[in-house]
């Protein structure tokens, strides 16, 4: 069973998009490409979980066919991780529930399977979750309520690709901030695979302005596309995967 | 698929609640909650008037992944590795969600902290040695137990022993750690890798005794491995396991059997020269009761006075 390479958009904010397009439906459309939309909403610690303002967190991600979590942010290397993991595990899961329905017929899905035959098949799902090549882009809100949460967010990140680094599948990541300066977002570091050297760059990040979520993603959505493009020009090699 | 799991309800029982598996229709009742944690909830129960643990979450693939590593702990219970597994179903809830659940042998016992705390530090040592053979049982079998801390041990009486009460962290050696927590976490300390390897675990050990002596816990710092060597020279006194201690934290132990060795090694000669401990010990005793003593006489006495001063000016 191959299930090639996992595409996640992994978008870190504390408040609701006030500029252009409906970020839901923006996920919507990025899922439909084969890209994963998870979000994590961060509170202020004056904050509860039910207040306002981080109500889009859920929609985002649950259009995205995705996972959102809305944490302190004490709690966030561990959700950082804990959300990625998440995500894969339940795409893996999609991937081969499909295969049973061909196996078995229409309706069945894993959950359906009496619980013994459903060790073994989870245990396909572990074996491609360890295995399977990952690339998660990083979408860091830096409007300005997000200055003190910054330091957290950098440091979630570098344990995230410790966790992954640990897996046999190998790892990319890259980070954007949005707003960026006239762009709608701006890279902060291009796909690599090893995140520890990201200190340097999260102490310059200048915070302020909106926050056009909607737009940030579908900018996002296209960084997969154009660097699968350019692979595909060196690389001469053409997939089946489903281009941006 | 991904949207109805985002949707789906956290689920509770009350007590008193009776739960009907979907598959294999056995009964629990529910007496209360043990508690819970980043993937479900434990539950007391009694089926057929014995008690069990009952573990039910609204992950199912969690459970199941869960039920995995009982299922090789159950190929080596000769050696009783972990709670044993009895029973896995769904239970289908009124909302219409299927909630997949499993139920293990209940283990009863107290914290490891409290156990300490009560009995003493020696007892610590000596449960550790038993615990460090059950380790490397697992090793042995190729899993690495990941999530080892405070709140995954209890000391279960009669004898006293050391056991793990959730699995859900355990994985097969050379893979990614499951499960973590970061006070134990190797990564976490900047002290390793988060693959699953022996080390990983005796890292974690390491750390579960310096929680004994810091129950709070304590601060990463700027330089970890720093503050790991200076915590641990605070909190250890004896000079053998201190070193065998920052060992386990610097990743140069990488089998349980190793650290057992030299740990009975170490209480063995730290036994020795108890006895000359206890000696001293006694005189202190005396001094305590002698003082309490004192003081009853005393009060006594003066009780004594105005008895007397009311009987006869009065």
């Amino acid at each position: 069973m191959r299930t090639g390479t996992l595409k996640q958009i992994l978008l870190i904010t504390d408040g609701c998009s006030n500029q252009g397009e409906d970020p839901a439906s923006i996920a919507r459309i990025i899922a439909e490409q084969g890209i994963t939309v998870n979000v994590i909403g961060i509170l202020e610690e004056t904050q509860t979980e039910e207040s306002q303002g981080l109500n889009e967190v859920e929609e985002i991600a649950s259009n995205g066919q995705g996972v959102s979590q809305i944490v302190y942010k004490q709690a966030l290397s561990q959700t950082v991780q804990a959300v990625t993991k998440q995500a894969m595990n339940e795409t893996l899961q999609g991937v081969v529930n499909k295969e049973l329905q061909q196996i078995l017929g229409n309706t069945r899905s894993m959950d359906e399977l009496p619980p013994e035959q459903r060790g073994e098949v989870m245990e396909v799902v572990d074996e491609l979750g360890e295995t399977c090549d990952l690339e998660v882009l990083v979408l860091v809100d830096t409007s300005a309520s997000m200055t003190n949460k910054l330091p957290t967010v950098q440091e979630a990140l570098i344990d995230l690709s410790i966790s992954m680094n640990a897996r046999i599948g190998r790892s990319r990541f890259s980070i954007y901030q949005f707003p960026g300066r006239r762009k709608p977002i701006h890279q902060l570091v291009d796909w690599t695979s090893k995140l520890e050297s990201i200190s340097s760059i999260f102490a310059k990040i200048s915070t302020g302005g909106v926050t056009p979520t909607g737009p940030a993603l579908k900018e996002a959505m296209h960084q997969f596309g154009k660097k699968s493009l350019k692979r595909r020009l060196f690389h001469n090699e053409y997939t089946d995967v489903e281009e941006a | 698929m991904n949207t109805q799991m985002l949707k789906k309800p956290d689920i509770s029982f009350y007590k008193g609640q009776i739960i009907t598996g979907k598959w294999h229709k056995k009964t629990y009742h529910v007496v209360r909650k043990l508690g819970s944690g980043a993937i479900g909830t434990v539950y007391l129960c009694v089926c057929n008037n014995v008690q069990v643990a009952l573990k039910v979450s609204k992950q199912s693939h969690s459970i199941t992944s869960e039920v995995n590593v009982l299922k090789v702990l159950k190929k080596v219970q000769g050696h009783r590795l972990g709670p044993s597994l009895i029973d896995v179903d769904d239970y289908v809830h009124r909302n219409g969600y299927v909630y997949s659940f499993y139920v293990m042998e209940y283990i009863s016992g107290e914290p490891l902290s409290q156990f300490v705390n009560r009995h003493g530090e020696e007892w610590l040592y000596s449960l550790l040695v038993g615990f460090l053979k059950d380790l490397q049982a697992l090793h042995n079998e190729g899993y690495i137990f990941g999530d080892l801390k405070m709140e995954n041990l209890i000391v279960s009486r009669k004898p006293a022993r050391l056991r793990w009460v959730d699995v859900g962290g355990t994985t097969l050696v050379g893979r990614s750690i499951k499960e973590y927590t970061e006070f134990y976490d190797r990564a976490y300390w900047q002290a390793g890798t988060r693959k699953a390897d022996p080390g990983y675990d005796l890292f974690a050990l390491a750390m579960v005794v310096l929680r004994i002596y810091y129950p709070q816990g304590f601060e990463r710092g700027n330089n970890p491995k720093k503050t790991l060597m200076q915590k641990t020279s605070m909190a250890i006194k004896h000079t053998g396991i201190r070193q065998l201690i920052n060992k386990m934290l610097n990743g140069e132990m990488i089998e349980a059997d190793i650290v057992k060795n030299e740990l009975i090694y170490y209480t063995m000669k730290q036994n020795r020269s108890r006895t000359q401990q206890v000696n001293t010990k006694q005189h202190t005793r005396h001094d305590s009761v002698v003082y309490p003593m004192m003081e009853v006489l005393s009060i006594l006495s003066i009780s004594g006075l105005c008895y007397l001063y009311v009987a006869i000016f009065m």
